[in-house]
């Protein structure tokens, strides 16, 4: 399974103190490691933010007092309002199947639902356009009824779902593995029903990796633009969301409200990165063993 | 009536029989007691059917509409071959440039200690977390020729803005993760004794990191790699604001399939978004072959 | 070569593991440092290896300080508990990879490494497994190979961290004879690791008893059980019965019983704890002196060449274990809920108040 996006607990690692590299050898290697995540992670984010204060807060904030930019913000809120409990659904019971059952396929079902991850955003957007457009299967048969679906509202929110796809579920899959099945079969054994056996004692042990598959979610579901702008339209006002306002705005050198824009989904961003943050830590604290000695 | 009855109880009877079938074919253990395997595999094929394979499938259904000579003639166009070359070809340095720094990145959070290591951690996963339009618009302005970074490489005469390089930037910032994330965990999980046991034996730092650290590191580095790979390949917001977009030179695959599409040129887009599948399956299929390589030495 | 150990202290953030711990270890034997859990065995045996640095302390081998030398020079093969193989090479690269990593000017050819990775897994058994990979081979054949491995560089020293540990009983009991020929057949100074007594005593020459940091007793098999030092070490190889009480002029009166300890003469009057082992318990019919006390049989265990007999003592109600050879057994014709007369045969009287 893909790596990114996992939550990874850290370790405590306990290496023999005698055993590491001298102490130059050691500040080198720290101080090109920090230049390069400086240069190429700190600088960019630090930008969004210096370019969207450029002229000051007034200019900042008129970019939120613009209508397409409300409508923006609207519209992605919608998406992601309709994408994150859909794909929360799955992902729960998609994490329950793979991770408590063994059965014929099961491999190639964790591939096929990491799918969309390894799918360009382009494409994923173009599928539907294929599914959807006045050449696409459906497409006749849509304009015959009347029905928009392509560079509109739904098109734009099965795009997004399509992106999110695997999101909460790639969280859960490890974390319920790594859980095991005993304690759900002790709960059985005690006479707990199935959902009874979900809701006391499967859901609390994923509690952290659910928020914190929801949270990326969201934040995907908000921040996806290759794929949105594929089947949106680009209508100002009415099928654009917040990143495809972003692009508007730069394309159309209104630097200071593009980027302040931009800022918010930096801010969201950042807000993910410490929610992260914070799921590990709790995780990590949980899993904590008794204090015991050598 | 009961005529009405034992129908439906035959078509019941029938159902179960199938259900019992098929459970029996895709269950392995037969004695798990935990309830629900019936329902959450329906539904997770049929949401996954659903969302993605149909959609996917369109793909391919329109694909095969094309006679053979059209669809040779839109893919190996000379435009889309060299923007085939520009990703492909940029891609593949990026995710180099990653391998060798993402290592770099991993190995100082693993196995240093120093000043803001969590928040430095946390960092990695910008590039994912950051919507890729942002990260688009703020690499174009920060590489712009009076940007923070262009104002100090435009004397010296690189550009970066608007050139393949450009490119080559906004793979690297969005393939980093890929690489850390996938070495970071081996390197954790790294027996501080497999180290130990080699400065006893009498090998020095270098020979333990070369011999002992990286074979063990490797698999994880490929698969990284791969992934950052495939990564950079399929991007398009972090990439089309820098990348200046000239046909033949700065013209990324993804992009090309867009304008295609604002051409309503379906049928050319459809035949490039195929080969980038095809493309990203065998990537996909070459990190599972590499996940399972990289187990072989696993302990039974 | 002969190692000695010279008031060693090493402490980890928030506890002491060693505590100005001294041992010597003469040339060509093989030593057993055996501890519960925490006790800081295995830290003396890495500090021994090079693997950690003491606070404060020396380490000499042969004399000589290397107590700041590297781990690299120190020429000490080291077997890990988990035995730390190399997983990505095969059984014969890892035994080689001693010899592999030397310096151009001392490194042998390629010839000459075959021979003697081969020569090595002859002597540990393994023939037919040089193309093997760690992880298609048996928990002891690891063991083994971590053995070889540790062994090609010709070290002065063996360290063998628990080196049973992770092995099942039959297993373990095979290797440790085995381990023991070896030595017999190659004498190299070792050390080894391990909180199970039984091992320590068959196996070690001399046997270094440690607790919360500090060494309580080292002496030969012999010594160390039949002498204890401490009640610890007299608690921890093998049972104890105790008998609490008083001491009075060089003689403890434990409930009814009294017994002398002329050791103890000196000492003002105080509490006491006598300490028997179960085979030193006898059972009499009779009552013949002080030195015997009443007991109840509650239990009798009569499998096997031991008899296990379960007593509680008549005046504090103490329960005992007693083990008697089964002739002693049937001549006595021991029944469940008879009352009879326990003696000491062999004891000793520890002043200081310590508690199990």
């Amino acid at each position: 399974m893909n790596p990114i996006g996992g939550l990874n607990p850290k370790k405590e690692r306990k290496p023999g103190a005698e055993l590491t590299e001298p102490a130059p050898v050691r500040w080198l290697l720290i101080t090109v490691a920090l230049a390069f995540l400086a240069l190429f992670l700190l600088l960019p984010l630090a930008a969004v933010f210096s370019q969207a204060l450029e002229k000051g807060a007034e200019a900042y904030f008129a970019a939120f007092s613009d209508a397409d930019a409300l409508s923006a913000i609207r519209l992605t809120l919608l998406t992601a309002a309709i994408c994150v409990p859909l794909n929360l659904v799955f992902g729960v019971v998609a994490s329950w199947l793979i991770a408590k059952f063994d059965f014929r396929g099961k491999s190639l079902l964790v591939t096929l639902i990491d799918l969309p991850f390894s799918v360009s955003p382009v494409i994923s957007g173009l599928i539907y356009v294929l599914l959807f457009g006045l050449q696409g299967w459906f497409g006749p048969w849509l304009s015959a009824h009347d029905i928009k679906i392509l560079f509109a509202i739904p098109g734009i929110v099965l795009a997004t779902i399509f992106v999110t796809f695997p999101f909460v579920a790639r969280e859960l899959i490890p974390l319920m593995e790594a859980q095991g099945r005993d304690e759900e079969e002790a709960a059985l054994v005690l006479g707990a029903g199935g959902l009874q056996t979900f809701f006391r004692v499967t859901l609390p042990n994923i509690r952290w990796g659910i928020l914190y598959g929801v949270i990326l979610c969201n934040a995907r579901a908000m921040g996806e633009f290759g794929a949105v702008s594929v089947v949106s339209g680009h209508v100002r006002g009415s099928t654009n969301t917040i990143p495809l306002h972003v692009e508007i705005l730069y394309n159309e050198y209104d630097f200071v409200a593009a980027f302040a824009v931009a800022s918010l989904l930096a801010m969201l961003a950042i807000v993910t990165l410490v929610a992260k943050s914070l799921v590990e830590w709790r995780i990590n604290r949980d899993r904590q063993p008794a204090p015991g000695n050598e | 009536m009961s005529a009405l009855l034992s129908t439906t109880e035959k078509v019941a009877h029938a159902g179960a029989t199938l259900r019992g079938i098929s459970m029996k074919f895709f269950s392995k253990n037969r004695h798990n007691v935990l309830p629900g395997f019936g329902l959450t595999l329906g539904y997770t094929v049929f949401y996954l059917c659903l969302i993605v394979l149909i959609p996917l499938s369109a793909l391919l259904f329109k694909t095969a509409t094309l006679s053979f000579g059209d669809f040779m003639a839109a893919v190996t166009a000379p435009r889309v071959v060299a923007s085939y070359r520009v990703t492909f070809g940029a891609a593949f340095l990026a995710a180099a440039i990653n391998a060798l720094f993402g290592v770099l990145v991993a190995w100082v959070l693993v196995r240093y200690r120093f000043p803001g290591k969590r928040i430095i951690d946390a960092l990695v996963d910008l590039p994912f977390a950051l919507p890729t339009a942002v990260a688009g618009i703020t690499l174009a302005s920060v590489y712009a020729p009076n940007g923070w970074l262009g104002r100090w490489l435009e004397p010296h005469g690189i550009k970066v803005a608007y050139t393949p390089l450009g490119i080559l930037v906004a793979m690297v910032f969005i393939g980093l993760p890929f690489v850390v994330r996938t070495v970071q965990p081996v390197l954790e999980e790294m027996e501080a004794e497999i180290e130990e046991a080699s400065a006893c034996l009498g090998a020095n730092r270098w020979q333990t990191f070369y011999r002992v650290l990286f074979p063990v590191m490797f698999p994880s580095l490929l698969t990284g790699f791969a992934l950052s790979f495939a990564r950079a390949v399929g991007e398009y917001g972090s990439i089309i604001f820098i990348a200046g977009n000239m046909p033949m030179v700065s013209e990324i695959t993804p992009l090309l399939i867009i304008t295609k599409l604002e051409q309503y040129d379906y049928a050319g887009a459809t035949a490039i978004a195929s080969v980038m599948l095809l493309a990203s399956f065998i990537i996909l299929f070459a990190v599972n072959l590499l996940q399972k390589w990289s187990r072989r030495f696993a302990e039974r | 070569m002969s190692i000695d150990v010279r008031n060693i202290t090493k402490s980890f953030t928030g506890f002491a593991a060693l505590k100005d711990v001294s041992v010597d270890i003469p040339t060509g034997e093989l030593i057993a440092l055996l501890g519960p859990s925490g006790c800081g065995k295995t830290t003396l045996l890495r500090i021994i290896a090079g693997l950690e640095t003491p606070d404060s302390g020396s380490i000499r081998f042969h004399g000589e300080d290397t107590t700041r030398r590297d781990v690299r020079e120190r020429n000490v093969g080291f077997v890990f508990q988990h035995y730390a193989l190399f997983k990505h090479m095969t059984v014969f690269e890892n035994i080689a990879f001693g010899l592999k990593v030397r310096p151009r000017s001392t490194r042998p050819g390629k010839a000459e490494i075959s021979t003697k990775v081969h020569e090595l897994i002859r002597l540990v058994q393994l023939e037919g497994m040089a193309q093997r990979y760690p992880s298609q081979l048996s928990g002891g054949q690891r063991q083994r190979v971590a053995l070889a491995r540790a062994l090609a560089v010709e070290p002065k020293v063996l360290l063998l961290d628990e080196p049973f540990g992770a092995l099942d009983a039959r297993v373990r009991q095979e290797l440790r004879r085995w381990l023991r020929r070896l030595h017999d057949e190659l004498h190299i100074t070792s050390v080894f690791v391990t909180h199970d007594q039984e091992e320590a005593l068959e196996v070690a020459d001399r046997v270094v008893i440690m607790n919360g940091g500090t060494v309580e007793q080292s002496g030969t098999p012999e010594e160390v059980y039949d002498r204890p030092a401490t009640p610890f070490v007299y608690n921890f190889l093998g049972n104890v019965n105790l008998f609490h009480g008083r001491l009075h002029e060089g003689r403890v009166r434990l409930g009814q019983m009294e017994l002398s300890a002329p050791e103890h003469a000196a000492l003002p009057d105080q509490p006491a704890v006598g300490y028997v082992r179960p085979h030193d318990l006898e059972i009499e019919r009779s009552h013949a002196d002080s030195s015997s006390v009443e007991a109840v049989i509650r239990r009798i265990h009569s499998i096997g060449p031991i008899v296990r007999v379960e007593l509680e003592r008549g005046d504090t109600v103490e329960s005992l274990d007693a083990e008697l050879t089964r002739d002693v057994y049937q001549r006595l014709a021991l029944k469940v809920g008879e009352t009879v007369f326990v003696r000491a045969r062999k004891f000793r009287v520890f002043v200081d108040d310590y508690q199990i």
